[in-house]
């Protein structure tokens, strides 16, 4: 079974191939066949694979499929080659099934747009790629897959095109994340000019040979890649086109910039851990973005009025959890957040899709309100959502992953009390926004109407339903330890990635603090509750003052990085336009347009004038002859 | 008959033709363009008969008398477009027809 | 008669000179006139008889005439008299003139070069012409009278005048290239851009109206 491995990115790219080529011949049905059908098959694949594995692991726990030879070039040889091991099965689990779910709802939900087949279209060839990026062998497939998925964020994010913001946001999203992919192929040069080899296994033993813990080129190393992850999973300093890349459609928000794309950082952190943990300073500078990135996405969700960029902060806010897990050391609760960050995600941008398309594209959450029983699927399923992202206490797959975190990040040796406070006010923040989110979006008066004869079909509600519940039961495969002897997913993960070196005695020994977090994410939701559910008759919150535009803006940061770069570099341009290979160049436009035009006057329909050239022309014929 | 060298006979057919040209050149009527013309055809055929009667042959006198009809079959022509030119345009004035400009 | 070549000589090349100078068109055709019979005693004195009789009888008799009547025909007037004067500047000469100068100087130090020799050594009388024309130039006289037939045909076709249709449709007009091998394809110029009816209204019924103007009056 597991030599079907290869069928796994296979299957998406040959819905890719048929709608690409096809798509326009096809009917409604047929591209929603082959579109959700081949990410659905690649589905049955991965589970199928991922059973085999399970059930009798290959030789140390790893699967290596070599398709073909890329490239073999001074040296370098580059395969196409897949790897399977835990890691890579947790990822292509989730990126199949989540993303068959998020094609089956698109298949209801996009089906009034004229560019269905060019949606799916891209949609499986973002599938595509990221299966390609999860199973690499070496990291340059990885980082194959790593600039398609960049290239489909780009594609799917200025989906509708022919409104300028979307082009804006696309070309936003793929330039930022170009400035990360710069210093990951840097890294990519530094690992193969020192070590002599992409391939991410013998690389890291190599690396782990050769250089002594904290030295500085695994530093360096660590720093790019770091770069490059920073930069795809929407972290500081480079999380700007997150928020903005909420231009494309709802499944597309739910796929790419909530359950997968962003997470490739965290996938490659997570393979190159061994790399990481021979740069201790850089791996605390990982526990450091995600904490500092998590408090300022918080805050800056808090202020959001369009229903998306809450979540798009959100999204932004959780990965940094996730950059927190992975910075203490804590591998496994990192990918345990992610699991149970896709499902709940992926469900609230799912059913804020449902709500926005009810009310005809309406996004501002102060124009909604009162949704609750004109949308019930989608208040049912939005609710189950934020309650997760909160973090809600035992019933939801949300509280097991980000408590872990946060336990770890208190106990680990690599973590610290500040980062466990961080997590901690992190999680007040969340479970204030997300459920300010429900009350004012779901309850109180209603502004706005939702569109008549609006029906959730099957299709939107079997995902949201099968979403649902995994974000509530999808906790259960790692329980804290001292509940239960249930912590499956860390077993699972164990060959691949090391345990968290846990410290004992303190603060971190003490019981209490294991609860603490859930107390955290009850208050955050209580103060929700008494904020805005009392107010929900009173008008919608004038964003006036200066500090809620500050934060509304995502705290200048666009702003910084227009002085700082943009403008610089257009005033360049502009003085450039005039530089001294100009005249050259336009002059010898000049004087082609100036012989035109002189040669134009001599076309000036004068009879006499021609006869006058005749003549003349005679002359010098005759001249010609006579003088010789 | 005249002995004449026949040197002479070319340069006035020469002058004659060269002040059709400028005649050409300088008029705008179409009636004088048209007469500029036929003096220089005419010359042109002096220079032939000069040069047949230098030889003593009649074949200049031949191409004399081509030249006199295909002048007399153009000039029927070119009058009546003079005619259609002064209707079309009010005058006769040939820098009008300049459309075929640029 | 060799005083009266170049006496001859004298008189056409005055002749000539005052054609293309003069103001008023039936004076200038009058000199034109006076030119050709100096040019036709020219030939007289080179012993060609029969196209000295040509030159009279057809060029001046026929030709010139045929000018005059045009003229007449056109009834120019005297403002037309006084553009001429008007347009006629003497710095316009100045060009023209130079260019012939050159082209004289040329032309004469060309003919200079080439070898000298007499003329006049006998008459060529109309029976050796004649016995020329029809004799290797067969051809040539046949072709000029399809020629003449061919400019007697087109002369007709264009000075024939027609009912004018009425202002707003436009002018379609035929130009017949004489010479060239008959009546090539009409050509139509239909310069209004604003007409929709113009062709349909012309083409439609079974003879296209023949305007005979290119443009309306309006248009410039």
């Amino acid at each position: 079974m597991l030599h079907l491995l290869f069928l796994v990115p296979l299957l998406p790219f040959a819905g890719f191939a048929t709608l690409a080529l096809g798509g326009r011949r096809l009917s409604h049905g047929g591209i929603a066949a082959v579109g959700a059908g081949s990410v659905g098959l690649a589905a049955l694949v991965a589970v199928a694979i991922a059973l085999d594995f399970l059930a009798s692991p290959p030789a140390g726990h790893a699967f290596d499929q070599v398709l073909w030879t890329w490239f073999s070039v001074a040296g370098l040889k580059v395969q196409v080659a897949l790897y399977l091991d835990p890691l890579a099965i947790c990822f292509i689990l989730i990126v199949t099934f989540v993303g068959f779910l998020i094609h089956l709802y698109s298949v209801e939900h996009m089906a009034h747009d004229d560019g269905y087949a060019r949606f799916f279209t891209y949609m499986n060839l973002f599938v595509g790629f990221m299966l390609v990026l999860v199973l690499a062998d070496n990291l340059l497939l990885l980082y194959l897959g790593w600039e398609g998925v960049g290239l489909c964020s780009y594609l799917l994010i200025g989906f509708w095109y022919k409104h300028w913001y979307n082009g804006y946001a696309a070309r936003k999203a793929f330039v930022v994340t170009r400035v990360g992919d710069t210093a990951m192929i840097v890294g990519l040069f530094l690992l193969f000019t020192q070590l002599g080899t992409l391939q991410i296994q013998p690389l890291m033993a190599r690396a782990a040979a050769a250089w002594p813990q904290g030295s500085a080129l695994p530093v360096a190393a660590a720093l790019l890649l770091l770069g490059g992850a920073v930069g795809k999973s929407a972290q500081l300093p480079l999380q700007t086109w997150l928020p903005d890349a909420m231009a494309g459609p709802s499944p597309v928000s739910a796929l790419i910039h909530a359950a997968t794309m962003v997470t490739a950082g965290v996938y490659l952190i997570a393979r190159t851990n061994v790399l990481f943990d021979l740069a201790p300073p850089v791996r605390t500078t990982v526990a450091v973005i995600g904490a500092a990135t998590l408090l300022y996405a918080g805050v800056s969700a808090l202020f959001q009025v369009d229903l998306k960029r809450i979540l798009a902060y959100s999204t932004i806010s959780q990965v940094g959890y996730m950059f927190l897990a992975l910075g203490v050391g804590a591998w496994s609760a990192g990918i345990f957040m992610f699991i149970t960050h896709a499902f709940f995600k992926a469900l609230l941008f799912l059913s804020a899709g449902v709500v926005i398309e009810a009310l005809d594209d309406e996004h501002d959450i102060f124009r909604m309100g009162g949704l609750r029983t004109r949308l019930p699927v989608a208040f049912w399923a939005f609710l189950v959502g934020a309650a997760a992202l909160g973090a809600l206490p035992v019933v939801t797959a949300g509280f097991y992953s980000k408590d872990l975190i946060i336990d770890r990040a208190l106990q680990s040796t690599q973590g610290g009390f500040w980062l466990w406070i961080a997590g901690l006010v992190g999680s007040l923040l969340t479970g204030l926004y997300a459920f300010r989110a429900v009350f004012v979006v779901f309850f109180g008066a209603a502004h706005t109407q939702p569109r008549a004869g609006f029906r959730t079909g099957w299709a939107v509600r079997l995902p949201l339903i099968v979403l649902a519940a995994l974000a509530v039961l999808g906790g259960l495969i790692d329980i804290p330890r001292g509940w239960a002897h249930l912590q499956k997913l860390e077993e699972f993960l164990a060959p691949v990635l090391p345990a968290a070196p846990l410290r004992h005695g303190g603060l971190a020994g003490a019981l209490w603090t294991t609860f603490v977090p859930g107390v955290v994410a009850l208050a955050g939701i209580g103060l929700a509750w008494l904020l805005y559910e009392r107010r929900r008759q009173e008008a919608p919150e004038a964003q006036t003052s200066a500090a809620a535009r500050y934060f509304l803006g995502g705290w200048g940061f666009d702003w910084l990085y227009r002085y700082a770069f943009e403008v610089p570099f257009l005033w360049f341009a502009r003085v450039s336009r005039d530089d001294l290979f100009e005249p050259p160049v336009d002059g010898l436009a000049r004087l082609t347009r100036a012989g035109w035009r002189a040669l134009s006057a001599t076309q000036n329909g004068l009879v006499r004038w021609y006869l006058y050239v005749i003549g003349f022309g005679v002359a010098v014929g005759i001249l010609l002859v006579v003088l010789r | 008959m005249a002995h004449v060298p026949f040197e002479y006979g070319l340069y006035l057919a020469a002058a004659l033709f060269l002040i059709g040209l400028v005649g050409v050149l300088v008029r705008r009527n179409l009636i004088f363009v048209l007469a500029s013309i036929e003096i220089m055809l005419n010359a042109a055929g002096l220079a032939f008969v000069v040069a047949g009667s230098r030889w003593g042959q009649p074949d200049g006198q031949v191409m004399f008398f081509f030249i006199l009809s295909m002048a007399a079959a153009e000039v029927a022509v070119g009058l009546a477009l003079a005619l259609l030119f002064r209707r079309a345009f009010g005058s006769l004035d040939i820098d009008q027809a300049s459309r075929m400009r640029g | 008669m060799t005083v009266a070549f170049y006496l001859a000589g004298v008189v056409a090349v005055i002749a000539t000179l005052l054609v293309v100078t003069r103001h008023d068109t039936i004076h200038a055709l009058l000199y034109l006139i006076v030119s050709l019979f100096a040019v036709a005693v020219v030939f007289y004195t080179l012993g060609a008889p029969f196209v000295a009789a040509l030159e009279v009888i057809v060029y001046a008799g026929a030709i010139i005439v045929l000018f005059l009547f045009t003229v007449m025909l056109l009834n120019i007037g005297h403002e037309a008299e006084g553009d001429e004067r008007h347009r006629l500047r003497p710095v316009s000469w100045l060009g023209p003139g130079l260019l012939a100068i050159v082209l004289l100087v040329g032309l004469g130090v060309a003919i200079a070069g080439g070898a000298t020799a007499q003329t006049g050594a006998r008459v060529v009388g109309p029976r050796a012409v004649g016995v020329a024309l029809y004799g290797p130039y067969a051809i040539g006289v046949e072709l000029a009278s399809t020629l003449l037939l061919a400019a007697l045909i087109g002369a007709r076709h264009l000075g024939q005048r027609h009912r004018e249709p009425d202002a707003g449709s436009s002018a379609t007009a035929t130009v017949a290239a004489p010479g060239t091998g008959g009546t090539g394809p009409q050509t139509t110029l239909a310069r209004d851009a604003g007409d929709a009816q113009p062709a349909a209204a012309d083409e439609a019924p079974a003879p296209p109206p023949r305007t005979v103007r290119f443009w309306r009056k309006d248009d410039r």
